[in-house]
C-alpha cells in the first residue's frame, strides 16, 4: 500500500486501527519526495532528519493528525528550520521561535515535513517570483501551479505531502489549489492566529489548510483556528450550523465574476450550481456592481501595508547585507534593492506612493472606502443568501512567463478571490473537474464571516457530487 | 538692544517613559540599566512574523497622565504606524498615534516671574520607544534594543511659550505632576524624560509665526535655558541680517552651548502614517476613564494651596515641599504626628533637602515638638537632627533626658549665668549703656557658652535687657 495516497483522515484510521506507523508514513513522504520532488520543485527545504526523528516520537493518541506531518509554507516561522519567504533577502534565516499555528499543529502531534516554495513574500500568482526555484504544475510541468501558495498545492496534489498550512492575502490558498485540483480554505480573517507568519498585507493575510479533501480540511481548520493572546486580531469566534438541511440552502451566483471566467471554468461552476440546486438547494445568480472595484483596492492596501511589513529587511540585524557600502543609508539601499526581487520592489514602491503625502487620500484612503462598500455589499447578500458560489480563477493554469512580463495581467488573476479577502470573509476553494486538456477547475464558496462550518458542509456535499479523480 | 525687539514663539514635545512593568507590545522588562540586548524578544526585535499585542496597563497611565494635564480624552482611538528607516528602530516604523491621540486640549498653570499663565497642550499620543545605538571607538556602531517596545507618551504643547524660564517651569510642572500620578520616573538624565524645542522668532506684536526649528538633544534644564536663548540669538541674528530661517532640525551641544543643523525639516516628513493593522482600533469607555479619574491622586498645585490652608505655610514652604510627592507625603505623615508644622516646614526645607534618606518622622515630630513647646532651642534641635540621621536609636526624648539637653527658660535658673556674663563682660556692658544695643548679642553669647548652648536666647536678652536698664 503506497500510504501517501491516503487522506489525512484515513492516515489517521489507520494509525489509531495500528495498521501503520507514523515512522512508515514519514519515510513513505520522504521517498515520495525524493523521487517526485526533482520534476515538481515544491520544497525550498526538506527536513529529512527531523521528519524521520519526530515521526519516532510521535504520540499518535494527541489527536486526529498526531504522527501525521505537515509540510509548511515558507512564510510561516518554524523553530531552528530555515524561514525564507522564498526571498534573497531572507535566505538561510532561521527563526528562533515557532508560529502559533505551527505550535498547535506540533502540540496536536503533527511535525514539519519541510518547507514549500512561494512568491516572494506572497506577492504573485504563479510561484514565479521565487527567488530560489522554479515549481511545476503537477498536472502540466509546462504549467505554473499559481500562487503565491504554488509549493503547496503542488506537494498536495503530488501526493509529497499528506496537508500543507499556507498562507492566502488576496487569493494565495485558493488560487493554487484551484490550479492543482486540491482543497484550499482561507478562514475567515481573525480565526488563525498570524503570530509568526511573515507579514505581507496584515490586515489581509490569513492562514489556512490546503488538503486533498474537503474533510481533511475541516479537521485541520478546526485544530488551527482559535483565538491567539499572541494576534490582537484573532476573535473567539463561534462557529454555527454545522449541520446543514439542503433543501433550505439559499446559494448566490456572482454575475461579474462569472463573467471574468473563460468558457470551460464558467461551464464546469454552473454544473456544480445545478447539483447543488438538483440537491435541493435555491440558485440565484445576483449583481455585486461593488466587487468591480475591489481588484483595485486589493492592489492598493496590500502593497501599502507590504510597503510597511517590508521595511525591517534593512540588511543591519538579519537577512542579506551587501558587502561593500559607504555608510548606512548605501547600505540599507543596496541591501534591498538587491534582496529584494522586481515584484517585491514594484510592490514596495506602489505602496510607499500610495501611502505618501498627496498621493494618500487618493489611493490608500479611497482604497479603504472601497474595501468598505464590498463589504457592506457582502453585508447586504448575506442578509438573503448563506452563501456565494463562484469562480476561484479566471482559466486554468497558465504556462510558464505566460504573464511574468505583465504585471496587471498577473494581477488580474486574482479578480474571483480578492474580493472575499478584502471583506474578510471565509472561501474555499475546491475541485469541481477538469477542463478538455484535463486542468483542474477550483470553484469556490464565500460565506459570512465565521461560516466556515457552513461552508465544509456543502463543499463536502459538492465533493461526493462531483466525484472529482485527482493525479 | 535688538533683542529686545524680538520674542520667541516655543512649543515643546516631551517624550516620557512610563513605569510599566513591561513593553509596550510585549511583555519584556521595561527595567532601566540592564546588560545591553537582555530584554527583548521576538515582537520588540521585530522579527518577521512577531505581533504586538497593546499593553493596557500603558494605555492606562497615558491616560491618567491626560486626566493630570486636563486633556479630553478620545473614545474611539488607535495606533498607527510611523514610518521611516533608522537602524535603532528594528521594524522600520514606529507604532505611534496620527490623527486619534489617546488625550487632546489640555493645559499646565504655570508661574513664571510672578504671573500666573497657562501652557496648552496639543496632544497627548501613545507610541513606543526605539532602541539606543551605542557608538564603540573599536567595534563601531552597536545597537541596544533593551529600550525598544518601552511606552511612552509624547505630550505636545501649544506654541504658548515665550521665555526660556516659561519653558523649564513649564517642563518642571509637568514632571512634578507626572511624578505624582505615577505614571513616570521623570528622569532626565535616565532619558525617561526627554524635551525637544520648537523655536521661532517674530517681531514683537506680529501675529505670523516664524520659520521654526526643531532643537534635539536637551537633557537637563539647564540646558534647555540654554539651548532656548542660544537659538533665540541665532534666529534674530539671522533674520536681522535679512537671512530667511531654515525650517530645521538641530542638535544641541552641551559643550559650548551652541545648536548645530542635523538635518532639514522635509526630509523627515514623509512618514507614510497609516492605521496599524495588528491592533484593532479601541473604544475608551466613560466607565474606565472615571475609574482612572478617581485613582488620581492630589496633584501638586491643589497640594501647595491644602499645605498652605491646613498648615499655615508660605507660598515659598509649599512650593519646596511639593516638588517632589514622597517627600510631601512625608511630610504631611510627619505634620499630623506635631503640632508644629511651620516648623517642620524649616527643617525639611534648611536641613533636609540634600538628604537622600529621610530620618523617621515620628522622631522628627517629636523634636518639632519639643522645639515648638521652648523645651529646646533651635541648636539643640539640629543636635538631635543630627544623631537621628546618624543612626542614633535612641527617642529624641531620652537623647534630651541622658545628655542634659533640655532649654533653661527660667529666670531662676537662668540669673546665676547672667550674672557671671555680666562680670566677665564689663566692656560689653559699658557699651551697651553706652546706647550700642548690638553689644547685648556677646553677652548673650557668653551665657550660650556657659550653659552648653541650652540657655533660651531670646530669655536671656530680656533678662540682660532688664537688668542693664
Amino acid at each position: 500500500m503506497d500510504l501517501t495516497l491516503l487522506s489525512v483522515i484515513e492516515l489517521s484510521e489507520a494509525l489509531k486501527k495500528h495498521e501503520i506507523t507514523s515512522i512508515e508514513i514519514a519515510e513513505a513522504y520522504l521517498q515520495r519526495i525524493a523521487k517526485k520532488d526533482g520534476e515538481i520543485g515544491a520544497y525550498i527545504t526538506v527536513c529529512n532528519q527531523g521528519t524521520l526523528e519526530a515521526s519516532k516520537n510521535a504520540d499518535t493518541s494527541l489527536s486526529d493528525i498526531a504522527g501525521i506531518p505537515v509540510a509548511v509554507k515558507d512564510n510561516i516561522c518554524t523553530k531552528g528550520i530555515t524561514t525564507t519567504c522564498a526571498s534573497k533577502m531572507l535566505y538561510g534565516y532561521v527563526p528562533p521561535y515557532d508560529a502559533s499555528v505551527i505550535e498547535k499543529l506540533k502540540s496536536a502531534g503533527s511535525f514539519v515535513l519541510g518547507k514549500l516554495n512561494m512568491d516572494e513574500f506572497g506577492m504573485g500568482s504563479s510561484t514565479e517570483n521565487s527567488a530560489l526555484k522554479l515549481t511545476r504544475n503537477p498536472y502540466d510541468y509546462d504549467r505554473v501551479p499559481g500562487g503565491s501558495s504554488g509549493g503547496a498545492a503542488a506537494a498536495v496534489a503530488a501526493y509529497e505531502a499528506p496537508f500543507a498550512i499556507a498562507s492566502d492575502t488576496g487569493g494565495s490558498i485558493r488560487q493554487p489549489a484551484a490550479f492543482c485540483g486540491v482543497v484550499g480554505m482561507k478562514p475567515t480573517y481573525g480565526s488563525v492566529s498570524r503570530y509568526g507568519l511573515v507579514a505581507f498585507a496584515s490586515s489581509l493575510d490569513q492562514i489556512g489548510p490546503i488538503t486533498r479533501t474537503v474533510r481533511d480540511n475541516r479537521l485541520i481548520f478546526n485544530i488551527i483556528c482559535g483565538k491567539d493572546a499572541r494576534d490582537s486580531t484573532t476573535a473567539e469566534s463561534v462557529y454555527e450550523r454545522d449541520a446543514i438541511d439542503i433543501s433550505s440552502l439559499r446559494i448566490a451566483v456572482l454575475s461579474e465574476l462569472m463573467d471574468s471566467a473563460s468558457a470551460d471554468v464558467k461551464e464546469k461552476i454552473i454544473k456544480a450550481a445545478s447539483k447543488l440546486e438538483r440537491l435541493g438547494a435555491q440558485i440565484d445568480i445576483l449583481s455585486l456592481p461593488e466587487i468591480k472595484s475591489a481588484l483595485s483596492a486589493y492592489y492598493i492596501i496590500s502593497s501599502a501595508e507590504a510597503s510597511s511589513n517590508l521595511a525591517r529587511y534593512d540588511g543591519v540585524r538579519y537577512g542579506y547585507r551587501v558587502k561593500n557600502f559607504d555608510d548606512i543609508d548605501d547600505m540599507m539601499i543596496q541591501s534591498r534593492s538587491e534582496g529584494f526581487g522586481e515584484e517585491v520592489k514594484r510592490r514596495i514602491m506602489l505602496g510607499t506612493f500610495a501611502l505618501s503625502t498627496g498621493y494618500h487620500d487618493a489611493y490608500y484612503k479611497r482604497a479603504k472606502h472601497v474595501q468598505r462598500a464590498v463589504i457592506n455589499a457582502f453585508d447586504r447578500i448575506f442578509k438573503s443568501y448563506d452563501l456565494i458560489l463562484a469562480p476561484t480563477t479566471p482559466g486554468v493554469a497558465f504556462r510558464f512567463g505566460e504573464m511574468k512580463n505583465d504585471p496587471t495581467a498577473m494581477y488580474r488573476q486574482d479578480i474571483c478571490t480578492v474580493p472575499a479577502s478584502i471583506a474578510g470573509l471565509p472561501a474555499l476553494s475546491l475541485p469541481v473537474g477538469k477542463n478538455a486538456a484535463g486542468l483542474p477547475i477550483g470553484a469556490q464558496l464565500i460565506g459570512a464571516a465565521f461560516s466556515e462550518n457552513l461552508i465544509y458542509s456543502v463543499a463536502e456535499l459538492l465533493e461526493r457530487e462531483v466525484k472529482y479523480c485527482g493525479l | 538692544m535688538v533683542y529686545d525687539v524680538y520674542e520667541m514663539v516655543i512649543g515643546l514635545e516631551v517624550h516620557v517613559e512610563l513605569k510599566t512593568e513591561t513593553k509596550i507590545f510585549c511583555s519584556c522588562s521595561t527595567a532601566f540599566g540592564a546588560e545591553p540586548n537582555t530584554q527583548c524578544c521576538p515582537v520588540c526585535m521585530g522579527l518577521p512574523g512577531a505581533l504586538p499585542t497593546l499593553n493596557k496597563k500603558a494605555v492606562e497611565y497615558a491616560i491618567k497622565a491626560g486626566l493630570a494635564l486636563n486633556c479630553d480624552i478620545n473614545r474611539y482611538t488607535r495606533m498607527d504606524r510611523k514610518n521611516y528607516f533608522y537602524p535603532d528602530l528594528p521594524k522600520a516604523y514606529q507604532i505611534s498615534q496620527y490623527d486619534l491621540p489617546l488625550c487632546k486640549n489640555g493645559y499646565v498653570e504655570i508661574e513664571s516671574s510672578g504671573k500666573r499663565k497657562k501652557i496648552g497642550i496639543t496632544r497627548i499620543h501613545l507610541e513606543e520607544d526605539a532602541g539606543k545605538l551605542i557608538h564603540d571607538a573599536d567595534a563601531g556602531t552597536l545597537i541596544d534594543c533593551n529600550r525598544c517596545g518601552v511606552p511612552l507618551i509624547e505630550i505636545v504643547s501649544e506654541p504658548d511659550i515665550r521665555s526660556a524660564e516659561e519653558a523649564v517651569t513649564y517642563v518642571k510642572s509637568l514632571r512634578s505632576i507626572l511624578l505624582y500620578t505615577g505614571v513616570s520616573d521623570v528622569k532626565m538624565q535616565e532619558g525617561s524624560l526627554r524635551c525637544d524645542v520648537n523655536l521661532s522668532v517674530r517681531r514683537r506684536g506680529d501675529s505670523m509665526l516664524g520659520n521654526r526649528c526643531e532643537l534635539k538633544n536637551i537633557n537637563s534644564f539647564r540646558f534647555i535655558a540654554e539651548a532656548i536663548e542660544y537659538e533665540f540669538r541665532r534666529q534674530v541674528d539671522a533674520v536681522e541680517r535679512g537671512e530667511l530661517i531654515v525650517i530645521e532640525t538641530r542638535r544641541f551641544d552641551q559643550n559650548d552651548g551652541k545648536t548645530y543643523a542635523m538635518r532639514p525639516k522635509e526630509d523627515a516628513g514623509e512618514y507614510r502614517f497609516f492605521p496599524e493593522p495588528d491592533i484593532p482600533a479601541f473604544l475608551i469607555s466613560d466607565d474606565y476613564i472615571s475609574k482612572i479619574a478617581v485613582e488620581l491622586p492630589m496633584l501638586p498645585d491643589a497640594k501647595k494651596e491644602m499645605l498652605m490652608v491646613k498648615y499655615g505655610l508660605t507660598k515659598y514652604d509649599a512650593e519646596l515641599l511639593t516638588e517632589n510627592p514622597s517627600r510631601c507625603e512625608y511630610y504631611e505623615f510627619a505634620a499630623s504626628k506635631t503640632n508644629y508644622p511651620k516648623i517642620l516646614a524649616n527643617i525639611m526645607i534648611s536641613e533636609l533637602t540634600e538628604c537622600a534618606c529621610l530620618p523617621d518622622a515620628e522622631m522628627l515630630a517629636q523634636i518639632c515638638n519639643f522645639s515648638g513647646e521652648e523645651r529646646i532651642n533651635s541648636n539643640t534641635a539640629k543636635k538631635l537632627l543630627t544623631s537621628l540621621l546618624n543612626g542614633d536609636k535612641r527617642t529624641p526624648e531620652d537623647i534630651i533626658r541622658e545628655e542634659n539637653l533640655e532649654q533653661i527658660s527660667s529666670v531662676e535658673a537662668l540669673m546665676p549665668f547672667v550674672e557671671e556674663a555680666i562680670a566677665g563682660n564689663q566692656k560689653s556692658v559699658n557699651d551697651y549703656k553706652a546706647g550700642k544695643s548690638a553689644a547685648l548679642k556677646a553677652i548673650v553669647g557668653s551665657v550660650m557658652r556657659s550653659t552648653s548652648g541650652r540657655a533660651n536666647a531670646v530669655k536671656v536678652s530680656e533678662i540682660l535687657a532688664d537688668v542693664l536698664k
